[in-house]
């Protein structure tokens, strides 16, 4: 028998994310002009870095290397580093600076257990360039009422909306959750779906697939 | 000429709706936007297309161009070939008549724009009008090692604008104002990209005499020494030791490049009388390019210098694979072995083409994913997105802004 759907308490309202990528002409060329510079950059930086891959090469794999990792392995041939740097399980930082601080310690203590990669250079013109996001957050004209509405608007919106609500929520404005976790538990108060698309690593899927898996969780869930 | 909604079909609705609803935050803002030709060449080629899809939308926006006459021209070309970084001969007479051309442009010209938005060198010293408005520079130039003293002389109007825009990192320098990075795009409905029937494809083969009997490499660009048209036939030449093809060189010259008809002369000479080789000066005509493009089974850029190299799109959006130099933009385009090949010199080239002609099925799958990374990246929707949003920026100084 099929469930009656929930109304929720207060309705979705979809945004949208969309970025203008800014050069900030900062530039490194070795490991100790790069942590210096990872030290104080904008935290904008850091977050265009380590998810640029997400939306840019979204296509290709569900793992998006980082701008940092791969960097370090092609211009400086430190193989090791670049997969320690790649292998930063992003997911469990809640905010910007703790990402920082990650990314941080692991080539510091990098460079102190290998003290001659601090004599590798990168070639000229294949320094590290340091980018950063600036986010334009518009509202759109989709609203869900309930789950099955949520779930047909998961299926049109964009892959920038997705982005947004899901990783750019959590991370970068520091809500430590996503935000459809958050209004499914508390407008919705379905704590299990809620708890569910919420221990989803969101890192190791394609954006259309983490749609199609929350559209498919979603779907079961109200049949 | 397609509507914006028929991109849809391409990107889906709900990016044609993000397009509308910032577009709409630009209401009341005229963008007047500036260049120095209204055909020939990538710029002219985009701004022909996006200004009539970004009025659609709801912008207020115009295209002028500043006149020039062959002097000026001449000096412009200098300043385009120093920027990649050759030795020009440059007297103080050439930056007198760059400079005169500047200040008839700037007392013709009526700027009305509440955003100006200047694109390449030619029209830089517009500013000098700057009233209170906003004013943005675009820089299609691979600048990333430019000739020092014309660098110079352009920073000083550079930094009156309040943002540069480039389509690398690498192209950035230490400025004063704003940078942003916006690559530039294709349109995958222009008569240049679009689908074609097969009877279109084998008409324009008949009429540049391109037999299809044999695989077809091809180079379309304009006859300038940076896209090393020399530099495709050595590599073919090395090709054809073991494998039977053809080369085709097309490509038409820009109303602002002087140096053309010299480039093509020297061209026809490395070929001799191969005739296997089809060097065609081509008119304007981007179904013909659309076609030859998509008869080819190689598509090949090799750039010495390359702002971005639009050719590198059109052909992947084609899901051709693509071998192209690793200058510029290319990069951007191409990953290396998995959207295509890069090479950094003609027997690379050589090795590439051999590598994609012996073994169809992985030059199959290089096109299909060049495709993909094209369409996600470097379609005319993405620049136009990017384009409002560095509008948008002007008016905002944070990170994260909330419309």
């Amino acid at each position: 028998m099929r469930k009656d759907i929930i109304k929720a308490k207060e309705p979705f309202r979809f945004s949208t994310r969309l970025h203008l990528s800014e050069l900030t002409g900062l530039k490194a060329k070795n490991l100790r002009e790069f942590l210096r510079l990872l030290k104080t950059v904008k935290g904008s930086c850091i977050y265009y870095h380590t998810h640029r891959y997400l939306q840019q090469h979204q296509y290709l794999s569900p793992e998006p290397p980082n701008d940092f990792a791969y960097w370090v392995t092609k211009s400086l041939n430190e193989d090791e580093l670049g997969e320690m740097l790649a292998s930063i399980d992003t997911v469990q930082f809640s905010t910007i600076r703790q990402l920082r601080e990650k990314i941080i310690s692991t080539i510091s203590g990098f460079m102190k257990a290998h003290p001659t990669s601090r004599k590798k250079f990168a070639d000229e013109g294949d320094e590290f360039h340091f980018i950063k996001a600036i986010s334009f957050v518009i509202p759109t004209n989709h609203i869900a009422n309930d789950l099955k509405e949520f779930a047909d608007i998961l299926e049109k919106i964009t892959i920038d909306s997705i982005y947004f609500h899901v990783f750019e929520a959590r991370l970068r404005l520091e809500k430590g959750y996503n935000d459809f976790s958050n209004w499914i538990e508390k407008s919705v108060g379905d704590i299990e779906l809620a708890k569910s698309i919420s221990k989803l690593d969101p890192y190791t899927f394609t954006l259309d697939d983490l749609r199609r898996t929350m559209i498919m969780m979603i779907r079961k869930r109200i049949k | 000429m397609a509507k914006i909604e028929d991109y849809a079909q391409i990107i889906g609705q709900s990016s044609i709706d993000d397009l509308r609803h910032i577009a709409d935050r630009l209401k009341g803002k005229s963008v007047q936007q500036i260049n120095s030709t209204a055909v020939g060449g990538g710029v002219a080629e985009i701004l022909n297309r996006m200004i009539p899809l970004m009025r659609e939308l709801g912008v207020n926006t115009k295209w002028d161009v500043i006149k020039g006459g062959e002097q000026f021209f001449a000096v412009t070309k200098k300043f385009h070939n120093a920027l990649h970084g050759n030795k020009e001969d440059l007297s103080d007479k050439d930056f007198e008549i760059f400079l005169e051309t500047g200040n008839k442009n700037a007392s013709e010209m009526e700027i009305f724009g509440d955003i100006v938005f200047v694109h390449d060198p030619q029209p830089i010293t517009l500013i000098e009008k700057r009233s209170g408005n906003k004013w943005a520079w675009r820089c299609h130039v691979d600048v990333s090692k430019p000739d020092e003293k014309v660098w110079k002389f352009l920073e000083n109007y550079i930094s009156k604008y309040d943002s540069a825009v480039f389509s690398s990192p690498v192209f950035s320098h230490k400025l004063s104002i704003r940078q942003f990075l916006i690559s530039p795009s294709i349109d995958p409905l222009s008569d240049k990209n679009i689908e074609l029937p097969q009877e279109t494809i084998d008409q324009t083969l008949k009429k540049y005499k391109v037999p299809d009997d044999k695989p077809i490499v091809t180079q379309i660009s304009r006859f300038d020494r940076l896209k090393d048209p020399v530099g495709v036939i050595e590599a073919y030449k090395i090709v054809k030791r073991h494998i039977d093809c053809s080369l085709v060189l097309a490509g038409g010259t820009a109303a602002d490049d002087p140096e053309g008809q010299l480039v093509l002369e020297e061209v026809r000479e490395k070929a001799g009388n191969d005739p296997d080789i089809h060097i065609l000066l081509m008119p304007q005509n981007d179904i013909e390019v659309n076609a030859l493009q998509r008869a080819s089974t190689v598509i090949v850029q090799k750039s010495i210098k390359e702002g971005f190299g639009l050719t590198v799109s059109e052909a992947l959006w084609k899901s051709k694979p693509v071998v192209a130099s690793n200058v510029g933009g290319i990069p951007h385009q191409i990953k290396h072995k998995f959207s295509g090949l890069l090479c950094n010199s003609v027997e690379g080239a050589a090795f590439s083409i051999k590598q994609l002609l012996n073994a169809p099925s992985y030059a199959k799958k290089l096109g299909e994913n060049g495709k993909e990374h094209i369409k996600n990246n470097f379609l005319i929707t993405r620049q136009i997105k990017d384009y409002l949003l560095l509008f948008l920026s002007m008016y905002y100084g944070e990170d994260i802004v909330y419309l």
